[in-house]
């Protein structure tokens, strides 16, 4: 396991994070999101549960974030009230 | 309001931080798993199931019960998404739009009007249309195939390499999706009806309770594979290889059906005409 590699991994998956609540925009949320899953799926790769990786993967960057993006696509642009 | 979220969320932090300093370190040989739990998997699992991948084996096998809850689960969600979404409109919309294939004009007819007699040349759009992308539909229809293949190889080599049901039925649930997002939702309702559908993700599940329930019938315990070995005329180890199989290929029909049910209803807001 590489530390630094790890690090780099760790600190992306809190930026995407912390981006995917503070943005405003919610096809920009969705898509963070999506990045986010990847980042923990490298990490479980690096971990070496390579068949959780391989979930995540899937179902977390793949499917969950086409579900999301077509909620997002029945969403008005502005709230109502 | 937002403050005292903030705070709490804090607060929850906090404790997971203070409770997390008691876990054992990643890989640590001395923890309990590493002591009790992970020796025995790792030196019987072959033995008992002839499977390679341990992952597998104990998902499949060892803990079964918990597989079958999950792909229940799985379902559940299916069928939630269908009664909250799912509803039967029969105003019909503003408009009607087609576009007419050789030339790419596009008409419109507005609500009350029908189209009389068969046209070939003319196929009906979505409302908030997009152009026609040959690359997109093209690059789609070459990759689908490939996807697929690669679904069902991740379904049965699932014994060998990291992989099995939820994850080739996911990959192949991802791939209707695709066609439905790369072509239109009236492309994937022709591909896979809405009824069909809904019985495979309930097929799914009940392929995985079946294998329970023969087990059980030929009086062993309920997903104690190895009580198949008489019926298919294989030994217990076997038996218990291809009973794996068989609960994986439950998991990856219920979980593409399932997925691509979801991804139905929320795309189309409930109506299964037109989406994203």
């Amino acid at each position: 396991m590489v530390v630094e590699l790890d690090m780099v991994i760790l600190t992306l998956v809190m930026i995407c994070a912390v981006g995917a609540i503070w943005v405003k925009d919610l096809l920009g949320a969705a898509i963070l999101f999506g990045a986010y899953s990847f980042m923990l799926c490298l990490l479980w790769a690096i971990m070496g549960a390579v068949d959780v990786a391989f979930t995540e993967a899937s179902v977390g960057a793949g499917v969950s974030t086409v579900f999301m993006v077509a909620a997002v696509f029945r969403t008005s642009r502005r709230t109502k009230d | 309001m937002k403050k005292l979220a903030l705070i709490l969320v804090l607060l929850c932090w906090g404790f997971l931080a203070f409770a997390a300093a008691d876990f054992p370190r990643l890989g640590d040989p001395n923890s309990p798993a590493s002591t009790h739990l992970s020796p025995y998997f790792i030196e019987k699992a072959y033995e008992d199931t002839a499977t390679p991948n341990i992952v597998t084996a104990v998902l499949a096998d060892y803990r079964s019960y918990d597989t079958m809850f999950e792909t229940t689960v799985v379902f559940a969600a299916g069928v939630a998404c269908f009664l909250l979404l799912r509803f039967y409109h029969f105003s019909e919309p503003p408009s009607h739009l087609y576009r007419h294939k050789p030339s790419g004009t596009v008409i419109q007819v507005p609500r009350g009007y029908r189209l009389k007699g068969e046209h070939t040349e003319l196929e009906p759009i979505d409302r908030d249309w997009a152009p026609k992308d040959p690359i997109v539909e093209v690059a789609s229809r070459i990759l689908i195939p490939f996807i697929q293949i690669f679904a069902l190889y991740v379904v049965v080599h699932g014994h060998h390499s990291p992989g099995g049901g939820f994850q080739g039925g996911v990959i192949l649930g991802a791939s209707l999706v695709l066609l439905a997002i790369s072509r239109d939702l009236r492309t994937a309702q022709a591909t896979l009806g809405e009824s069909k559908n809904s019985i495979l993700s309930a097929l799914g599940v009940l392929i995985y309770v079946g294998v329970g329930a023969v087990t059980l019938a030929l009086g062993s315990n309920f997903l104690d594979y190895a009580a198949l070995a008489g019926l298919m005329g294989v030994d217990q180890v076997i038996a218990r290889n291809l009973g794996i199989l068989f609960v994986e290929v439950g998991v990856a029909v219920a979980v593409m059906a399932t997925m691509f049910l979801i991804y139905r209803n929320v795309a189309s807001a409930g109506a299964l005409d037109e989406g994203l």
